[in-house]
C-alpha cells in the first residue's frame, strides 16, 4: 500500500499546483449554472405572429389585442392581403399567421360560429407547435369570453362549459431551472472530474512519464487507484460547488437527503472514472482523447435525458441511454432534489450504475498494460 | 569470479512482418559498463524495452538479474533502474518531490528517502534548486537528476537509453562521471548511445545493424579487429551494410 500513498501524494501535488485547473473547478460550474438555465429555456417567448385581418371589426381588433398582450407573441405584421402575409413567412419574419376572415364579426353574431385560419411556419418545430398551442389557448379563452358576454346567464341558450384546473406536482409553477439545474450539475461533474482523469493519464503517456512508472514494480491496481482517488475527490468538490451555486442563485435546496445525493455521486464517479480510464487506455495523445471524449459528451448530452425525456425516445435509444451512468444520475438528481425521493426509490439506480462501473473498471484494468 | 546479470539467447521481437530485433544473443557481467550501439532504427530501444519488462519478446530467451523476461517481468522491475530517451521526471514537481516519489514507489522507508535525497542533492550540487520545479532546470542537470533517480533504489542493473542526447561535451563528461561512480558501486550499466566517443568509455560494446548484433567486444579489440583507429570507423564500416532506413 505504501507505493499508493506516494502516488496519491504526487497526484494531489500536481493537481493543486495547476492553477488553471483549480480555477476551472470553480469557474466552470459558476458560468454553466448561471448562464445555461437562463439561456436554454423551454418557455418559448417572442413568437412572431402575422395577423391577416380581412374583417377590420371591433371583434377582430379585440382578438388581436388579446393575443399581443399575452406576452408570448410579437407582431410581425398586420395586413389584409394574403400575399403579403405569405411573404412574412417566406422571409422568416413570422412564425405563425392568424387569418381573420371577412365578415368575421357579422357572421359570428348572426350564425354564432365562424372559422379562423392559423398557418404555422414549421421550420423550427418546437417553436411552431408551442406557438400553435399558445394561440389555440388564447383563442378558446377568447371564445369563452364572448360566450359569457353574449349569452345571458340562466337563459336557455347557455352552454355548459368544463373548466380544467391543473396542478403540477413537485414543480408547481413549472419553473424551468428547477428541472434543468440538477441535470446541468451532473453534466458538470462528468466533464470536469471524469474526463480530467482520462486526460491526466494520456498526458503521462504523451510525456513518457508513464513508461518510467511501468518500469517500476508498482502494481496495476495501485496505479489505477492512484489516478481514481484524486478525481473522486475533485468530483466531490465540483459537485459541492455547484450545489452551493444552485442554493444561492436558484434557491434550490434538495428536498431529499443530501447524504444520499453524495452517496450516489460516489457510485456515479466510480463508473464515470472507469469510463475515463478506459478512454485513456485506448488513446495515445491528448488530442485523440479529446476527440473521443467530444464524441461521447455529445451523445451523453443528447441522450441522457438532460434536455429531452428518455421515456419519449424510441426503444432502442432508451436501451442505449440506460447504458450511460449519466442518465441514471440525472434521474436520481431530479428525484432526490425535486421530489425528495429516498434510498429505496433509487436502489435500482445504484445497482445499475455499480454494475456499469464494475464492467468499465475491469475492462480498463485489463486493457491497461504495463508491458506491450 | 564473474556473475552474469543479463543473458539473452536468440531474443527476437517482431511487429507483424517487421523483425525489429533478430535473434540477439549476448551476456553482460556484473559491474560492467555495456555499450549498446546501433544506427537509428537498428532495434536498440526495442531490445532494451524487452530486457526491462516493458515489451514481451516474440521468441528466444532472456534473463535479467536472474529473472525470466517472460514469466517474471515484475521481479525484474524490482531489480533494475531505467532512464528513457524521453525525459521522464515530472516537470511540475520539485527536485525533492521527484526523488521522494520514485524512492517511495520503490518501497524505500522515510528514513532512507531522507538520507538518499540529501546525499543525491549534495552530490549533484542542487542544494539551491532542491525546492524548485524540475521544469526550471537546464537539460544537462535534468539528465543527471534523472540518472540519479533511476538508481535511487540501488538496482542491480540500470538501463540508459541515449541518456546524453542534446547536451554539450562537458555535460556529457560529467554525466559519465556519474556512470563510473555507479559502476564502482557494483551497479551494472547498460547504455545505448549515438556518440562514438562515449563508446570508448564502455568496457564492452555491441553494435546492432538491422536488428542483429554484428560485433561485440571491448572497444580496443574492435578497433584491432577492423584495423582502424577509432570507434567511429568501426561503426561506419558496420553501419554501411544496413539495409533498413533510419526512422
Amino acid at each position: 500500500m505504501r507505493p499508493l500513498l506516494f502516488l496519491l501524494r504526487k497526484e494531489f501535488r500536481q493537481v493543486f499546483r495547476d492553477r488553471g485547473f483549480i480555477g476551472r473547478l470553480f469557474i466552470a460550474p459558476a458560468i454553466q449554472l448561471i448562464l445555461l438555465p437562463l439561456a436554454a429555456n423551454y418557455t418559448i417567448k417572442n413568437i412572431n405572429i402575422g395577423i391577416v385581418d380581412h374583417d377590420h371589426s371591433q371583434v377582430s381588433r379585440k382578438l388581436s389585442e388579446k393575443i399581443l398582450s399575452s406576452g408570448y407573441f410579437k407582431l410581425a405584421g398586420y395586413t389584409d392581403f394574403n400575399s403579403k402575409a405569405g411573404k412574412l413567412i417566406d422571409a422568416d419574419k413570422a412564425d405563425i399567421l392568424l387569418e381573420i376572415p371577412e365578415k368575421f364579426e357579422k357572421d359570428l353574431i348572426r350564425e354564432g360560429s365562424k372559422k379562423l385560419g392559423i398557418e404555422v411556419n414549421a421550420i423550427n418545430g418546437v417553436k411552431a407547435s408551442v406557438g400553435f398551442a399558445y394561440l389555440s389557448n388564447i383563442l378558446s379563452d377568447y371564445n369563452n369570453d364572448i360566450r359569457a358576454e353574449w349569452v345571458q346567464p340562466g337563459s336557455a341558450g347557455e352552454v355548459p362549459t368544463i373548466d380544467i384546473i391543473t396542478s403540477y406536482w413537485y414543480n408547481p409553477t413549472l419553473t424551468y431551472f428547477i428541472f434543468m439545474v440538477p441535470g446541468i450539475m451532473v453534466s458538470l461533474v462528468t466533464m470536469i472530474a471524469g474526463l480530467s482523469a482520462a486526460f491526466n493519464i494520456v498526458k503521462e503517456k504523451e510525456l513518457g512519464t508513464i513508461e518510467q512508472i511501468n518500469v517500476t514494480p508498482i502494481k496495476k491496481y495501485q496505479f489505477i487507484l492512484g489516478k481514481l482517488i484524486p478525481f473522486l475527490f475533485i468530483g466531490l468538490v465540483v459537485f459541492s460547488v455547484s450545489l452551493l451555486i444552485a442554493r444561492v442563485i436558484y434557491t434550490i435546496i434538495p428536498l431529499g437527503n443530501i447524504a444520499l445525493l453524495y452517496l450516489f455521486l460516489e457510485v456515479f464517479l466510480f463508473a464515470l472514472l472507469g469510463f475515463g480510464l478506459l478512454i485513456s487506455t485506448f488513446t495515445e495523445t491528448q488530442q485523440q482523447a479529446n476527440s473521443l471524449i467530444f464524441l461521447f459528451m455529445m451523445v451523453f448530452n443528447m441522450m441522457s435525458g438532460l434536455y429531452t425525456p428518455i421515456d419519449s425516445m424510441p426503444s432502442w435509444a432508451q436501451l442505449v441511454a440506460h447504458l450511460f451512468p449519466i442518465s441514471y444520475f440525472i434521474e436520481v438528481m431530479r428525484m432526490i432534489v425535486i421530489k425528495g425521493s429516498g434510498f429505496h426509490d433509487i436502489l435500482h439506480h445504484i445497482y445499475a450504475v455499480l454494475m456499469i462501473g464494475a464492467v468499465l473498471n475491469t475492462w480498463a484494468i485489463i486493457n491497461y498494460r504495463k508491458t506491450s | 569470479m564473474t556473475e552474469t546479470v543479463i543473458s539473452t539467447k536468440k531474443l527476437t521481437k517482431r511487429f507483424g512482418d517487421f523483425v525489429a530485433v533478430d535473434e540477439i544473443t549476448f551476456d553482460v557481467q556484473k559491474g560492467e559498463i555495456f555499450g549498446f550501439l546501433g544506427a537509428n532504427g537498428a532495434g536498440k530501444t526495442t531490445a532494451m524495452r524487452m530486457l526491462c519488462g516493458l515489451s514481451i519478446p516474440s521468441s528466444g530467451e532472456a534473463t535479467v538479474a536472474g529473472f525470466d523476461v517472460f514469466r517474471e517481468p515484475e521481479e525484474i522491475k524490482k531489480n533494475i533502474g531505467y532512464m528513457s530517451q524521453r525525459f521522464s521526471l515530472y516537470d511540475d514537481l520539485s527536485v525533492m518531490e521527484n526523488i521522494e516519489f520514485y524512492a517511495g514507489i520503490y518501497g524505500l522507508s522515510d528514513k532512507e528517502i531522507a538520507e538518499k535525497s540529501k546525499e543525491l542533492i549534495d552530490k549533484l550540487g542542487l542544494q539551491k534548486e532542491a525546492k524548485k520545479l524540475v521544469a526550471s532546470l537546464p537539460l544537462g542537470w535534468k539528465q543527471k537528476l534523472s540518472f540519479s533517480v533511476a538508481i535511487v533504489h540501488q538496482p542491480k542493473i540500470v538501463f540508459l537509453d541515449e541518456p546524453t542526447g542534446g547536451v554539450d561535451p562537458s555535460m556529457r563528461r560529467q554525466f559519465w562521471d556519474l556512470i563510473y561512480d555507479a559502476a564502482e558501486k557494483g551497479i551494472t550499466i547498460f547504455v545505448t548511445t549515438h556518440y562514438l566517443d562515449e563508446a570508448e568509455y564502455c568496457n564492452r560494446v555491441s553494435i546492432m545493424v538491422d536488428g542483429r548484433i554484428d560485433a561485440l567486444d571491448s572497444p580496443s579489440n574492435l578497433r584491432k579487429k577492423f584495423g582502424v583507429d577509432t570507434m567511429d570507423e568501426v561503426f561506419y564500416k558496420l553501419a554501411r551494410k544496413a539495409k533498413r532506413s533510419a526512422d
